[in-house]
């Protein structure tokens, strides 16, 4: 009798437990009806260009020269390519060695390294040592990069929001470790308060959990919020009195919606804090150009900058890097491109300007519109969306629906995200994926629909919500559903 | 040159430190650890910080200890040598005696002037900006095959946003003609919903091994030489490599018998061998495999419940007229095993072949053979990273479906294929020859992939030298070769290799006219070694 390879009772059990719910069970059943022939509508993850939002003109130019760059000998070129897309093209080849197909050194390319380091230090106004900046083919891989590196055992602990973008539980999980959570408190627009932090940190180590690292996602996912100077301040502090590694997940610093919290690196606040914090405290930022106004998932690119570790342990993170040869360069000359924009003058640069602005002005004018659209409607409590690309309304579940939804076998959030799926085609998240506290729901959905579609999304979201609570708020007792 | 020589002397102080700390390295005892030279100029490194002594959470002594244990000598030590001698060879060029380094460690062709295949990079063009569809002028500088296809791909794509993440196993029309690629080459169907198109295959092994391994109590096994991406994933995902020995004597041939020896060996230990990795074409060894001896490893692995990772990255590249590549799906389908019968992962890529594409990181893997829920488990790792780069998955559908006859781009596609291949054929060729005629050097031929994996017989006071500067004798060699001539190899024992016996890795990849010039300065340096350290 042949033996069975491989089934699923001897798999790692670490893949077993991880869950990403972005791309779960609410994602796998609007995809079924979508080739059933359903319109749906993926608010499921943040994916601009998916849902209509073009990509800039101008990188786009520059990369497809990088691609061909026999087209750089043509004499007629100039006719399909701005001259400053072109220089930057030719600028960029030069910065490889052999184009986009040859593998470039494993951290990245040395000169797209040095323009991240240019950028970070005009943006925070203190230096940024390119040496200590990795290219990664999008932030996910180095966000795990690094937790690989801190995570030896299911005795270490990363403390994650919750809510929290599930990459961090997913990776955790996979890693062996465990995930020591801290709530972000709904009521105060998903603030965090250091006590809550103190808390957790205990309890973890009650429980024989060496806490070793804390993740913050600034602005937030899926909660939006932008954290104050005085929090990070706070939070900075924190880490510095428990020994633990900061991880600023950054990469939604370009979208803010509110002008009371502009974005505030954590590395800025570290520097300004000077000593004992500013050389005392280890930190890694995370940045990707799949947001902000840029919106190239399909890229891949990202970087993650290093502050105060050990050189040895940045060479181990480097020859961690070099397994994996090198991320692609398309993505890093994209990287290049987006901390190097035009400027002022170059001929692209009105269109690159009024491009951008487009977009962030309309991302803000959605914000505003979905958090409104929430609140008006019955049972649903949404906090504004101060930044990143979310809205997260708290659902108020009447005991019938949650009677409903256990007697189908299904999480309360779930059950209400799949009646909302198949009622209306619209495709979201449930809270459940993301933490949340016990006894409350939401949903997580994405701002990016076109402006134009939101009013009707909205009126079709409400229309549901209202069937919903009323034949559930009738059903006290058992559901029929 | 003042900091270089301080992380020099940093680097050796720190090295003989870690020769107290660090276990054996996986098969060679004498192997070098890796990364002990001090690479890194960082701003906030003082020559007094002691990692150990650190008070602040990460140090080297609180990482990961799989990520201490893990090693990769392909851009290993050798390398950060190879990289501080060009930084000062800029500055001093009188003072080698030569005037380039060239970097034969890594499979990187395009680093080493290989052009790319044209019509594979309009289609990516045109799809990376496609408003260049609507322009007239288009046509006047794209040929019309690259730019039929380029429609009929954003087509396949949603809103024809390339920007956009996909679906995490790759985009689904990509996907099908893939499927429809491997069943041209193979003659036996392939589905598309079992391909995962990844950024590059390696990710694709990672996501394997993470798979297959629990514990050190799950083993892999794995030929020896191999490509280091094999032991280093394995080490990482914390399981057990169990080695099978290549038979240099007979052309780096399998043996079955040596196969079932080392499996039982290892369960005999306690370790659950989980899955047996083949590399056809062989890296760093360049064999090709029989067809019946690939169908005793497909009996092998359905007798003994093995998951067979068949690396075929290198199915393009085959160099001797006797030899042909043949897919282990189609081996396994041949043998009339289907779906219930061999649990099968075969691994490609866009870096290889004629097509060289390392940067663009495109590759896939067909998994065949297992059941729902564990195809479940793989489409959730897929799903965490959301997916593969767009440019990569497209690149990776042009490889596995190029112009074919009639089309606008056949005949400069041919010849610019050809022309790359038979070159390859041709320096394998003369660097084999080149190798075989020094002193106590034998190479075997490379009937596949890109590289060449001599035996240097190393005389008693070569390896005595060596181990007067705690080095293996190989990478001993190795750097010696670098200093004299510019020329950058990896040492065997990056692979792993015979006990007692040195071998290095390096590629037939520097343009032909570069070659004379290496086999000269490599025989010059080598009768100087030899007459140094003969016995």
């Amino acid at each position: 009798m042949a033996l069975k390879a491989l089934d699923y009772d001897t798999l790692n059990e670490n893949v077993k437990k991880c869950q990403y719910a972005v791309r779960g069970e609410l994602y796998l059943r609007a995809s079924e009806l979508q080739k059933e022939g359903k319109k749906i509508i993926f608010t499921n993850v943040g994916n601009p260009h998916a849902l209509g939002q073009k990509p800039l003109t101008f990188p786009r130019q520059v990369v497809a020269l990088c691609q061909a760059p026999f087209l750089l000998d043509d004499p007629n070129v100039g006719m399909l390519f701005p001259a400053d897309a072109i220089a930057r093209a030719k600028h960029y080849l030069s910065l490889t060695s052999g184009g986009l197909g040859a593998y470039s050194d494993s951290r990245g390319l040395p000169g797209v390294r040095k323009e991240v380091a240019e950028f970070i230090q005009r943006r925070d106004g203190y230096p940024s040592d390119p040496e200590l900046i990795f290219l990664t083919d999008g932030a996910s891989k180095g966000v795990m990069q690094i937790l690989n590196c801190v995570i030896r055992g299911d005795g270490d602990g990363i403390l994650v929001p919750v809510p929290q973008y599930p990459l961090y539980s997913a990776t955790i999980s996979l890693l062996g470790g465990t995930l020591v959570p801290y709530y972000l408190d709904e009521s105060q627009n998903w603030g965090l308060d250091v006590n809550n932090l103190r808390q957790s940190v205990a309890q973890a180590r009650s429980q024989g959990i060496t806490v070793r690292a804390m993740v913050i996602i600034n602005p937030g996912n899926p909660t939006g919020q932008c954290l104050s100077e005085a929090n990070i301040r706070e939070i900075l502090k924190f880490c510095y009195n428990e020994k633990l590694v900061l991880l600023g997940d950054e990469v939604y610093q370009q979208n803010i919606y509110q002008d009371e919290r502009p974005f505030i690196s954590s590395k800025k606040v570290l520097m300004e804090m000077g000593s004992p914090f500013s050389k005392g405290v280890q930190l890694v930022s995370f940045h990707t150009v799949s947001k902000g106004y840029w919106g190239e998932c399909g890229q891949r690119g990202g970087y993650f900058e290093m502050t105060n570790l050990p050189p040895r342990v940045v060479e181990e993170i480097y020859k961690v890097a070099s397994i994996a040869l090198s991320p692609n360069v398309s993505a890093q000359i994209l990287m290049g491109l987006m901390v190097s924009p035009p400027k002022p003058g170059d001929i692209s640069y009105d269109q690159f300007a009024r491009e951008s602005k487009g977009i962030l002005e309309s991302l803000r004018r959605r914000a505003r519109i979905m958090t409104d659209g929430f609140n008006s409607c019955k049972n649903v409590v949404c906090n504004f969306t101060e930044g990143a690309m979310y809205s997260f309304p708290q659902i108020r579940l009447p005991p019938g629906a949650i009677q409903a939804a256990k007697q189908a076998g299904k999480v309360p959030d779930v059950f209400y995200c799949l009646k909302l799926l198949e009622a209306t085609g619209i495709s979201t998240v449930p809270g459940s994926g993301f933490g949340q506290k016990e006894g409350v729901f939401h949903l997580r959905t994405t701002i990016l629909p076109a402006e134009e579609e939101m009013p009707e999304i909205m009126d079709s979201f409400k229309k549901f919500n209202d069937e919903f609570m009323t034949q559930y708020d009738n059903n006290v007792g058992y559901s029929r559903m | 040159m003042r900091r270089f020589l301080i992380n020099q002397a940093k680097g050796l102080v720190d090295h003989s430190r870690r020769q107290h700390h660090k276990s054996p390295s996986f098969l060679s005892p004498q192997s070098r650890p890796l990364a002990s030279l001090s690479r890194f100029f960082s701003s906030t490194s003082e020559m007094s910080a002691s990692d150990s002594t650190s008070s602040l959470p990460v140090t080297l002594d609180s990482i990961n200890p799989k990520v201490l244990k893990c090693e990769y000598a392909v851009r290993g030590e050798i390398v950060n040598i190879a990289q501080k001698l060009q930084e000062d060879l800029k500055a001093n060029k009188d003072a080698y005696p030569f005037d380039e380094i060239i970097y034969c460690n890594i499979g990187n062709p395009q680093s080493l002037g290989q052009l790319p295949i044209r019509f594979f990079r309009e289609v990516l063009a045109l799809c990376d900006h496609a408003s260049l569809l609507d322009e007239s002028e288009t046509h006047g500088l794209f040929s019309t095959d690259s730019i039929d296809r380029a429609w009929k791909i954003l087509d396949q794509i949603p809103g024809r946003a390339t920007g956009a993440y996909s679906h995490s196993q790759g985009i689904k029309g990509l996907r099908d003609v893939i499927a429809a690629g491997i069943e041209a080459r193979d003659g036996f169907p392939a589905d598309p919903n079992d391909i995962f198109l990844t950024d590059g295959a390696s990710p694709a092994v990672h996501m394997m091994m993470q798979l297959l391994l629990s514990s050190k109590k799950d083993g892999i096994l794995c030929p020896i030489p191999q490509y280091p991406l094999y032991s280093a994933s394995i080490a990482l995902h914390g399981g057990s490599l169990v080695p099978y020995y290549l038979d240099e004597a007979t052309g780096w041939g399998l043996e079955i018998s040596d196969l079932k020896k080392q499996l039982e060996e290892a369960r005999s230990k306690g370790i659950a061998v989980r899955a047996l990795v083949v590399i056809n074409p062989g890296n760093p060894t360049g064999q090709v495999l029989a067809e019946d001896n690939q169908r005793d490893i497909v009996n092998f692995c359905k007798q003994e419940g093995l998951v067979l990772l068949a690396d075929e990255v290198y199915q393009e590249n085959v160099y001797v007229p006797d030899k042909k590549f043949h897919s282990f799906k189609k081996v396994a389908r041949s043998l009339g095993y289907g779906e219930k019968d061999i649990s099968l992962v075969s691994f490609q890529s866009v870096s290889k072949g004629y097509y060289g594409e390392c940067g663009k990181r495109g590759g896939y893997m067909e998994v065949t053979g297992f059941t729902s829920d564990v195809r479940e488990q793989i489409y959730k790792m897929a799903s965490v990273n959301l997916c593969s780069n767009i440019s990569g998955q497209i690149l990776a559908s042009l490889v596995m479906s190029p112009p074919k006859p009639g089309d606008d781009s056949y005949d400069s596609y041919m010849a610019e294929r050809d022309g790359i291949l038979s070159s390859m054929a041709k320096r394998a060729k003369t660097l084999e020859d080149g190798l075989n005629s020094l002193e106590g050097v034998t190479c075997n031929r490379a009937e596949g992939a890109m590289y060449l994996f001599p035996r240097i017989n190393l005389p008693q006071k070569a390896i005595e030298a060596a181990e007067a500067e705690k080095t293996a004798p190989d990478a001993f060699y190795c750097k010696r070769l670098l200093n004299a001539t510019g020329v950058v190899v990896v040492p065997g024992s990056g692979f792993g290799q015979a006990p007692g016996t040195w071998h290095f890795r390096c590629t037939i990849l520097p343009q032909e006219d570069k070659i004379p010039a290496i086999v000269n300065r490599l025989t010059e340096f080598h009768k100087s070694f030899m007459d140094e350290f003969r016995d």
